[in-house]
């Protein structure tokens, strides 16, 4: 299968990376007809004004929100959780599919960055290794809505992944990693079955 | 679990989420709102930019942190800082400040002339300027988390960019080439730590991010750094000292998004107006020059 990684700021090449180790076909996404192709994508970490506003000025919004709609798999991580939600707090350009409701810049600045391990059910299926997890300037869940699931969550009960149907969405960043099981659980669990 | 802050993944996690953008130097909180409304994905704080601190002459330091606070309570994209060469003080002061990243940098005066920061000492991420990749591996052994190719700020002039992005990408290339035994030779002749010479020529690219600067003024400047092969730019004086700012700064965006697309940069290139006037750095006298300090 082909998935797109939308390439218009962050860190893109980090998740093609990763998918190509996996042997996935992955391409870099920054016009809509790029869109078409792909059977998935991954919207990466970066700054989410930054990416909203390079996809709104060449015409991504509606393309992915129609690809959201068709049931093809879509993952946020850091940036593009923000980018999913359908509210942030605040008056920026989002694609806004995901019925959760998302904080900014939620731990701090980036004095406050952190990793840390999780133990995250959905990804690890029984196996004890935690999942290392890279925080920067990152967002975190405040609350989400009906039909969401919650995947991972810190200590204090902060949510820092969910899942809503063909949606994912991390506050932290597996391409950072070596560790390939979200790029994994997002191949395998988030493609609607026929 | 334990939540470790200040470590190395997340300070060059931080420049990694910086990629493929452009930095740009504001003054005051309504230009940090124009840049980071022209998709900028970091701002400078700083009290002149480069050209004005050229024209003005005198020695340049750290700016005033009620500048740096109110630039940093206008936006929520991250905000940098600069300290001079070797003033860790100054360093220290804006990692108490909660900037997001220091730029060590040679736009300001100087310091200290042989030491610069030692930057493992902080919580807060370094990015240093370099001309050549000696002294790039020397600013990362000392904890620099980001690297920027130097060029000659405030001058609007892309020479120096493109004689510093190509010293430091050429020279990682001829590491490649190199057999094993001769990378020892080579680490001295660089000037750098061993293991990190190594280390380059077995993956091919710096440790960190590597982002270009000094004299980008235009969009097609900003697609030239990026077609080398720098993976961001910081745009200084290019931006405020032009005659339509807002334009220009998403313009600047756009055509480091879309770098590698001609089409596209000829479009947003359209009607920009007036681009800074600029200096040639080939007029300039080499103590004129601000790339050279830093050692």
């Amino acid at each position: 299968m082909k998935i797109g990684v939308l390439a218009l700021q962050g860190a893109f090449r980090e998740h093609v990376e990763m998918l190509r180790g996996m042997n996935v076909d992955a391409i870099e996404v920054r016009l809509p007809e790029q869109l078409i192709e792909v059977e998935g994508l991954i919207i990466p970490g970066g700054e989410s004004t930054t990416i909203g506003k390079i996809a709104t000025q060449y015409g991504l919004i509606e393309p992915i929100r129609e690809m959201v709609a068709q049931g093809k798999p879509v993952w946020g991580t850091c940036a593009g959780m923000i980018v999913l939600a359908k509210d942030v707090g605040m008056r920026q350009p989002l694609v806004g599919v995901m019925d959760v409701t998302v904080k900014r810049n939620a731990f701090g600045r980036q004095v406050d960055s952190f990793e840390t391990d999780l133990n995250i059910p959905a990804i690890q299926n029984g196996d004890p290794a935690p999942f290392h997890a890279i925080f920067i300037r990152a967002p975190f869940i405040e609350s989400v809505g009906e039909g969401v699931q919650v995947l991972a969550q810190l200590e204090n009960g902060t949510i820092v992944a969910a899942r809503q149907g063909n949606l994912l969405v991390t506050s932290f960043h597996p391409e950072l990693t070596r560790d390939a099981r979200f790029h994994e659980f997002f191949l395998k669990s988030l493609t609607v079955k026929e | 679990m334990e939540k470790k802050t200040g470590t190395w993944a997340v300070k060059v996690g931080l420049a990694q989420m910086l990629k493929g953008g452009v930095i740009m130097d504001v003054t005051n909180a309504e230009q940090a709102k124009i840049a980071e409304d022209a998709g900028a994905c970091a701002v400078m704080a700083l009290e002149r930019v480069p050209a004005d601190i050229r024209k003005d002459g005198g020695v340049a330091r750290m700016s005033d942190p009620q500048i740096i606070l109110d630039i940093m309570d206008a936006v929520t994209i991250p905000v940098m800082a600069k300290a001079r060469i070797g003033h860790f003080v100054e360093a220290q002061l804006l990692e108490a400040l909660g900037v997001d990243y220091v730029d060590e940098s040679e736009v300001l005066t100087p310091a200290d002339e042989e030491n610069h920061i030692d930057k493992n000492q902080f919580n807060v991420p370094f990015v240093c300027g370099c001309r050549n990749l000696g002294e790039a591996l020397r600013r990362i052994s000392e904890g620099a988390a980001m690297i920027r190719t130097k060029g000659e700020a405030g001058t609007g002039d892309v020479v120096e960019a493109v004689r510093h992005a190509r010293s430091v990408l050429g020279e990682i290339r001829r590491l490649q080439n190199m057999r094993p035994e001769e990378l020892y030779h080579t680490a001295k002749e660089l000037q750098a730590p061993y293991e990190l010479v190594r280390e380059v020529a077995e993956t091919g690219k710096l440790p960190v991010v590597n982002f270009a600067a000094g004299g980008i003024a235009t969009p097609a400047d900003a697609a030239l750094m990026m077609q080398l092969g720098v993976e961001g730019v910081f745009v200084g004086s290019g931006i405020f000292k032009s005659s339509d700012p807002a334009k220009r700064a998403k313009a600047i965006v756009m055509a480091t998004t879309h770098f590698n697309d001609p089409k596209i940069l000829a479009d947003v290139s359209r009607g920009l107006g007036e681009p800074m006037s600029g200096i040639a750095v080939r007029t300039m006298a080499e103590a004129e020059q601000l790339a050279v300090r830093g050692w």
